[in-house]
């Protein structure tokens, strides 16, 4: 029983037609093509499917998509382009917070979350706000790095 | 090479690009969700897979029934081995070893299951979701075939054989022998020695493996994107499995999400892809989710180690002895093969030390577990754990220093190329200037002071060191697996400059995260002279060079770089040909810097892009013998290959009653050579040691006695997180190889070292319980048993 949704992603309005088990993460990669949101595990660890919606940051592999109806979400692709990268993004490349760049947008989206909400006053408030986060490639300190310079250059 | 004008005036106006931290070209489209990996790919109405996987570890396929499957919606295909045989040629990861078995790899089981996660039966439908509805309606009868998970006990007679055409279980042996070991153990003032064992672990690339094959009719031809880092190997590989000439199988890894050797074999699953492309004759895609990922991609290390190792009066190590225990899995990798990890242990064992006398013994047994294979160090992650663990337990024993009886082992610089007990020959490197190094670095006067201090609040501090050497881009004379059949000794680079002025350099190396596409153009900026923005990096594409491998044994940096230096020099002289004739100057006069041929000590230049029009476009400015097209290729053989060396030094704390570990320093000095870009170099150091780090105290892949995986998912399988790695310092002390460049290979180490000084700090912390840290990871449960053991023993 297929089951219509609308859903705003990066300021976009969508009107689908989706079956009820459709996880949001295929809904936003195979659905509307946006496949900058990357599925690392499908089970809720790894964090690479992390997105923003409704203002709180949300495992996609773990949310269905008629759950988002109505939702705003934002993804990796709503943030800069590259010629424009927004502030966190150029935090990570000044800092080569990434190397194959898997974790990646899950570790921005997850970031732009922890900027918005938390002082981020110390590493280990940063290191325990992306505990959720996996990263196999870069060891965690750059992108704390990152992360550091961007919470510092805060308005 | 030719190039001795670095002195002259324009050369030191140039702006050097090998050397300088240059932001990644690779960055701005992974930030920004425009990157494209192999799920990203939307070939045109993709058919999709879903494998229905053994739940068995070993047993007899009796029965397959698929007609509910075939029966269900969307279903386009289903196939177990029955239905392809004689539709391809098995892949045989053949070697020139003696006293080795190579078991031939399928794209299905066929007639056995050897053990949980091998692909019985793959379903073909319109979408994968249809295709795992089907999988779920497939019925298997199996007859258990006994249990065969222990490669100690797969090693007695009558044991279950996993392959009975072997006739045995040990698939490979191997020993390693030098001087008189006996002798020299007997007349050792002290020996020292133990079973160490470095359980089984995952790859566990954030990217799980992913295969998309499409199918382009009109040329009756097939494009496998892999998440591969060898995109090469699998090109040749299936192209002898299916017979299909290279100009109907191109294999490309676009954006590969990391490997560290787990996506660097052939797999199972891409032979079955292509084969369902060619058969169904439309595109086919899948990727695996985690729990397939962990449960059949290649696994790391799993071997057993008892060694010894003697010491005369002054702490110099006199032998050394090992007989080590591979778990091999349950078939042999291509094209490595099961030799690959457990051989490199005995080959590697002896590290950067003068041993006298050595002798190395390996088995490779099969188990029903996954096969092993590569993994970031292969083998010497496990080698140089007992080794360094063995030259801790001899300081001990003999009342010296763990830095000082490093220091009076360690090869010295008057003494290289010294060739080890296995035959592999060190060339010169900064051995012992990385100890001290890495000494100076951490303070350790300093952080000794801290460690009694500690002790003295009923704190558990303890500091490891590790020193290691390892053999980085090899070539031609030495094969990266023992005894393996292709060649990994060479490395290609065409570069070409087009008509616009923009540079194409294609290579056969396949980055999954190293930032190759940034580090090859640096030394093309360089050596050619060219704009580091102009220059684009094509690699991960079998269709870009003739032969190609790809990206693996820290070759890339030594074999892609020399490639591209040889390349750019000689596409630079074709360059200055031309401009000499456009500048009315001498070849001589001119130099080439930042996209322009300029005349020395003149204004007059001509940019890149006026080159290139007068040879391409513009019919006068040239006589027609000087149009030569601007393209080089050059194809470069180290030969032997070069060796990196590094010392790690971590402190940690033990606290005995949770019995947690927290690494709360880690220092590394390394030796990788000129560096390149020491951004990259830095995060290579970094991500390799959390990995280390994650082998010393948390990741385990745990099969029971009848070998089912208990840690299928991320849940079980503990990887560091943020909280878990600390920040490291590094320290690079630069000596250049004679590699091209002067480059060293160094994307593994950090690997190498961690396991061992995090168990060397581990033991030094809790030295007080008499305990040993001999199997890794060092979880709390294994150190409450040994603390707990220690106390009855002690009757505390």
């Amino acid at each position: 029983m297929k089951k219509d949704i609308v859903v705003t992603v990066n300021g976009r309005k969508f009107r689908e037609t989706v079956e009820p088990r459709l996880l949001l993460s295929d809904f936003l990669r195979d659905t509307l093509g946006l496949t900058g949101t990357h599925v690392g595990c499908e089970h809720g660890v790894c964090g690479a499917c992390t997105i923003i919606m409704d203002g709180d940051s949300v495992r996609s592999c773990l949310t269905l998509a008629v759950r988002a109806d109505g939702a705003e979400i934002a993804t990796v692709e709503g943030l800069g382009s590259p010629d424009a990268l927004n502030a966190l993004q150029a935090q990570f490349r000044e800092n080569h917070g990434l190397q194959c760049g898997f974790c990646t947008p899950g570790m921005l989206m997850t970031g732009m979350d922890l900027l918005r909400k938390h002082p981020l006053a110390t590493d280990e408030e940063i290191r325990e706000g992306l505990s959720g986060n996996l990263c196999r490639c870069t060891g965690y300190q750059n992108i704390v790095a990152a992360i550091r310079a961007a919470a510092a250059s805060r308005g | 090479m030719s190039e001795t004008d670095s002195a002259r005036p324009a050369d030191v106006m140039r702006p050097k690009h090998v050397g300088a931290p240059i932001k990644r070209s690779e960055d701005p489209r992974l930030l920004t969700g425009n990157g494209e990996y192999t799920a990203d790919r939307k070939p045109d109405r993709a058919l999709h897979v879903a494998f229905r996987r053994s739940e068995r570890p070993h047993a007899r396929i009796v029965r397959v029934d698929v007609e509910q499957a075939r029966a269900s919606a969307g279903v386009v295909a289903v196939f177990s081995a029955d239905d392809l045989s004689g539709d391809f040629n098995p892949v045989i990861p053949t070697s020139r070893m003696p006293n080795y078995y190579a078991t031939p790899i399928t794209p299905l089981a066929v007639g056995k299951v050897r053990y949980v996660g091998e692909a019985v039966v793959a379903v073909v439908a319109e979408s994968r979701y249809e295709a795992e509805d089907a999988v779920e309606l497939i019925e298997i009868e199996y007859e258990p075939l006994g249990a065969a998970s222990d490669c100690e006990a797969n090693c007695e007679a009558g044991a279950p054989l996993l392959h009975e055409a072997a006739g045995t279980n040990v698939l490979i042996a191997r020993e390693f022998k030098k001087g008189d070991v006996g002798a020299d153990l007997a007349a050792a003032h002290v020996r020292v020695g133990g079973r160490f064992q470095m359980t089984r672990k995952a790859g566990l690339a954030m990217e799980p493996r992913s295969y998309s094959a499409e199918f382009e009719a009109r040329r009756e031809a097939i494009t496998l994107y892999t998440s591969s880092n060898v995109p090469g190997i699998v090109r040749d590989a299936i192209s002898d499995a299916l017979d299909l000439p290279g100009t109907r199988l191109r294999v490309i890894a676009p954006d590969v999400g990391g490997s560290f050797g787990s996506k660097g074999s052939l797999y199972p699953e891409e032979i079955f892809i292509c084969l369902a492309a060619k058969k169904l004759r439309r595109s086919v895609k899948w990727t695996a989710d985690r729990l397939e990922d962990i449960s059949s991609s290649s696994q790391a290390f799993a071997e057993i180690v008892q060694a010894e190792m003697g010491f005369d009066a002054n702490g110099v190590a006199v032998a050394l002895e090992a007989d080590v225990t591979g778990d091999v899995g349950a078939y042999s990798i291509y094209p490595w093969t099961c030799g690959l990890e457990p051989v490199q242990v005995v080959s590697f064992l002896p590290g950067p030390y003068r041993i006298r006398s050595y002798r190395g013994a390996v088995k490779g047994v099969a188990t029903t577990k996954p096969p092993t294979g590569p993994y970031r160090g292969v083998g010497r992650p496990i080698s140089t754990f007992v080794a360094e663990r063995l030259m801790d337990m001899g300081a001990r024993a003999l009342g010296l220093d763990p830095l000082e009886i490093r220091r009076r082992n360690l090869v010295r610089d008057d003494e290289f190329p010294y060739r080890i007990a296995s035959g592999i020959i060190w060339d010169k490197t900064a051995f012992l200037e990385c100890l001290e190094a890495a000494a100076r670095t951490a303070d350790y006067e300093a952080l000794r002071k801290r460690q009694a201090e500690a002790r003295r609040e009923g704190r558990y501090l303890g500091i490891g060191l590790a020193s290691y050497a390892e053999l980085t881009g090899i070539g031609s004379r030495i094969a990266v697996a023992p005894g393996m059949p292709i060649n990994t000794g060479s490395e290609t680079a065409k570069i070409r400059i087009d008509s616009t002025g923009a540079i194409t350099a294609a290579f056969g190396v396949a980055s999954h995260g190293q930032g190759l596409e940034t580090t090859l153009a640096q030394i093309i900026a360089d050596d050619l002279g060219a704009r580091f923005e102009d220059i684009r990096v094509v690699q991960g594409d079998s269709g870009a060079v003739p032969m190609s491998t790809g990206t693996y044994a820290s070759r890339s940096a030594v074999l892609g770089g020399g490639a591209a230096k040889h390349a750019s020099l000689a596409l630079r002289e074709k360059m200055k040909r031309v401009a000499s004739h456009l500048l009315e100057a001498s070849v001589a006069d001119i130099d080439l810097t930042g996209g322009r041929a300029v005349v020395i000590g003149t204004d007059k230049a001509v940019s890149f892009r006026q080159i290139a029009k007068a040879v391409y476009s513009d019919m006068k400015t040239l006589p027609v013998e000087a149009r030569e097209e601007l393209e080089a290729s050059y194809t470069y053989d180290p030969i032997n290959g070069t060796t990196a060396a590094a010392t790690h030094l971590a402190m940690v704390e033990v606290d005995v009653a949770t019995c947690v570990v927290k690494v709360l320093d880690y220092v590394v000095a390394e030796d990788c050579g000129r560096i390149i870009n020491p951004m990259i170099v830095d995060g290579q150091v970094h991500g390799g040691v959390a990995q280390g780090i994650g082998a010393a105290l948390y990741e385990e892949l745990v099969y029971d006695d009848e070998g089912q995986l208990l840690t299928a998912s991320l849940v079980d399988y503990v990887a560091p997180s943020a909280v878990e790695i600390p920040d490291m310092r590094i320290v690079h002390v630069e000596s250049e190889s004679a590699a091209a460049g002067g480059f060293r290979g160094m994307g593994e180490g950090g690997t190498i070292g961690a396991p061992a000084a995090i168990a060397n700090a581990i033991a030094d912390a809790l030295a007080s319980f008499d305990i040993d840290i001999s199997v890794l990871p060092a979880t709390p449960e294994r150190l409450f048993r040994l603390i707990q053991k220690s106390k009855n023993a002690k009757g505390i």
